[in-house]
């Protein structure tokens, strides 16, 4: 998606382009105003807390899905017994994955825990197979990859329902396809996505396909005879066009709107000029990688993590530590689950009493352990698993 | 021993492969090869012999006009940018068995070339035959691709024809076109120095570093191999089974239990806590245990669930 002329000095934020104004770092407030949804603040947090009596997921609590829409609805109604599901997926367009590609489903699993709610995870092989020009064949094959490294996240098989659009897309899913395309200008697509003639028809023709998740009535075999059933759907930020569309249509086809929680992005493991928004997974070494070994972590934080400290011990003592561009404090604000734990590290290291090297440490423990973790979850994960995962079967204990 | 030139010849032979044989003095360069059967119909080759950081090793047999750049076929691998060079002189001998200038498709006869990984040039196909050593320097042997093909299949080798010159983006979204060639295992040798590739040396070998941006040909898939076919470990499958046992899931518990109540039952801890030391390592298996139990229940529950879905779907219904 090209946006020439005025739009070139503002950030881009679309689901296939992300970069900061020049030089910059994204703004969220700007982001939450243009798209128009709303600040996910601390009363909502502890809201959440209340409800499912346990402590928010370390994501809320750092702000890292820090968005929404209308989530507080989906909770009022889970407080009147109402209750709803959750939707998330993956462009299944590489093998490797790394860990920014597991924060929305590390999120999403605490939700399905923390609520006791069935999940659908939607692998969009068909998506990929259309934009990254990759086989039929080969894009199935990386969505079932893609599968086993999502069940080695911890979703509870017995109310969890992974698809890929291959396999799934027709009967009521494509009932409702076409319902939501009937309701979406060619104009409108355009303006939301950016096509252009040049852009064959597959592409213009997608968008429903995510659409169609959003509403119960796609699923008959799991939620039949529950079409006021409200749909949650925990993603990043650069999603959130598809579905704006979405929440447009919803009314009109009879269906509630869909609720989004929505997450910043991972940042990168080091800023080159212009590269300050997602993750770039080009490079190896600009990622951790789930398959990495100890070894690996070790070598990649140590070399390549941009630190914000000193260039000397002695300005370090003296001045503290750019806490705003220092990779490892981010990364620990991701996955250090101990709050007082980071709080003094932040303090420590920003005083420039801790060094680098100290946090970098922490760092690769934590990330060590997350990967080890990961990895022995992963190696559990057989193909039967991955087709029982994949099955359309009803999930008889899915809200209890 | 490696395969001779004869067994080989006769091994075509009974695959009924058709192929010109043309003996000559012996030649270590496409150059010189040309000088004598460089007239004849048919497509010279050369051919590199390649290695990457982790032991695995690749033929790159390619049309002598074809300009191969090492830095893109890395990327196109998946293996970075210069993850792979010339393989040194030794693993020659010890991996393909044949002698200097003398790199071959056919050198895979060989056992211990089992793993290594063959790229074609799809250019090869263009032509009527085309020029390779059977194993040695003295001979070449002009025969069709579609006949190279037969007799890679019969060593259970799947042909892989590769746009050689084509340097397509690899990037996040862009997963590298080649990386399915990439053996899946490591080739392990007695003892091979880390040297530097014999770039110099064999003008047969010489790479030239012009890449020209042309259209991708996705080669055909070998069996794609991930870092988790490439790491099993006799530890993944018992860690399977652990998970499909209850009582090897439960002595897991109890064992982490035990490592954590042994290790805060200490002086110390004693002196410091007194009566409330029981209460103190409870709140400690609670907090370094519980997301860790917790997670291995849910695989627990996954397998058991699985283990059923696909007894269900294989039930035979009752007979009347």
């Amino acid at each position: 998606m090209e946006n020439q002329n005025k739009e070139e000095e503002e950030q881009i934020v679309t689901p296939w382009e992300v970069t900061a104004e020049k030089g910059g770092k994204i703004d969220y407030d700007k982001l939450i105003d243009k798209f128009g949804c709303q600040r996910l603040d601390q009363s909502l947090v502890d809201r959440v807390a209340r409800l499912t009596a346990r402590p928010p997921h370390v994501f809320l609590r750092r702000g890292v899905f820090f968005a929404h829409r209308d989530f507080n609805d989906v909770l009022d109604a889970y407080e009147r017994g109402e209750k709803f599901y959750l939707y998330t997926g993956r462009g299944p367009s590489s093998e490797a994955l790394h860990l920014g590609h597991l924060v929305p489903f590390m999120f999403t699993k605490y939700l399905q825990d923390a609520f006791k709610v069935p999940l659908v995870i939607q692998l969009t092989d068909d998506e990929k197979c259309m934009w990254k020009n990759l086989t039929v064949e080969e894009s199935q094959r990386l969505a079932r990859e893609n599968a086993k490294d999502i069940i080695a996240c911890g979703f509870d098989v017995s109310r969890t329902f992974i698809f890929s659009d291959f396999d799934y897309v027709g009967g009521s899913f494509y009932k409702n396809m076409v319902k939501i395309a009937k309701c979406v200008t060619y104009n409108k697509v355009v303006g939301i996505f950016g096509f252009s003639g040049e852009d064959h028809i597959g592409k213009v023709s997608f968008p429903p396909v995510q659409a169609a998740p959003s509403f119960p009535s796609s699923f008959p075999h799991l939620f039949s005879g529950k079409d006021s059933l409200r749909c949650l759907i925990p993603c990043a930020i650069d999603q959130d066009p598809y579905f704006r569309m979405t929440r447009d249509v919803a009314p009109r086809i009879g269906y509630h709107k869909p609720a989004l929680i929505e997450s910043s992005f991972f940042p990168p493991f080091r800023f080159h000029d212009g590269e300050t928004g997602k993750m770039s997974a080009s490079d190896p070494n600009s990622a951790i990688y789930v398959t990495d070994s100890a070894k690996d972590i070790k070598n990649k934080v140590n070399r390549y993590a941009f630190s914000g400290g000193q260039d000397s011990i002695e300005n370090h003592r003296k001045y503290g530590a750019n806490l705003e561009v220092d990779i490892p404090i981010k990364y620990l604000g991701f996955f250090l689950e101990d709050d007082a734990e980071l709080e003094h590290i932040r303090t420590e290291y920003g005083a420039g009493r801790m060094l680098t090297g100290e946090v970098k440490k922490r760092l690769i423990e934590v990330l060590t352990e997350l990967v080890e973790r990961h990895r022995r979850a992963r190696a559990a994960v057989t193909d039967e698993m991955v087709d029982a995962f994949m099955a359309v079967r009803p999930l008889p204990n899915m809200f209890s | 021993m490696g395969w001779t030139k004869e067994q080989l010849l006769a091994r075509l032979q009974e695959l009924q492969i058709d192929f010109s044989k043309y003996e000559h003095p012996v030649v270590l360069t496409v150059e010189a090869q040309a000088k004598y059967v460089g007239h004849m119909k048919g497509a010279l080759s050369k051919n590199l012999f390649l290695k990457d950081k982790k032991q695995r090793y690749y033929i790159v047999s390619a049309l002598p006009e074809t300009k191969v750049d090492l830095k893109v076929l890395s990327q196109r691998l998946g293996l970075g940018k210069g993850g792979i060079r010339m393989a040194p002189e030794e693993a020659l001998g010890e991996i393909l068995q044949v002698p200097l200038g003398c790199v071959t498709p056919f050198a895979l006869v060989n056992e211990s070339a089992r793993k290594v990984s063959l790229l074609l040039d799809q250019g090869f196909k263009n032509h009527e035959c085309c020029f390779f050593h059977p194993l040695s320097n003295d001979t070449s042997i002009a025969l069709h691709v579609r006949d190279l093909d037969k007799f890679l299949n019969s060593i259970g080798k799947t042909p892989a024809y590769v746009d050689l010159e084509a340097n397509p983006a690899v990037g996040k979204d862009q997963p590298p076109d080649l990386a399915t060639l990439v053996p899946s295992d490591a080739t392990i040798l007695a003892d091979t120095p880390e040297k530097h590739g014999s770039s110099q040396g064999s003008e047969k070998n010489h790479i030239s570093v012009n890449n020209q941006p042309t259209v991708v040909t996705v080669a055909k898939a070998v069996k794609p191999s991930t870092a988790y076919t490439k790491e099993k470990p006799p530890s993944a499958v018992n860690l399977s089974i652990s998970y499909a046992d209850p009582e090897k899931f439960v002595e897991e518990i109890l064992e982490k239990t035990r490592t954590i109540v042994l290790a805060e039952v200490k002086e110390e801890n004693i002196e410091k806590h007194r009566e409330q030391l029981a209460t103190m390592i409870s709140n400690s298996i609670s907090k370094q245990l519980g997301l860790e139990l917790k997670n291995i229940a849910t695989i627990f529950k996954n397998t058991a669930y699985t283990e059923g879905f696909k007894a269900g779907i294989h039930h035979q219904p009752k007979r009347l």
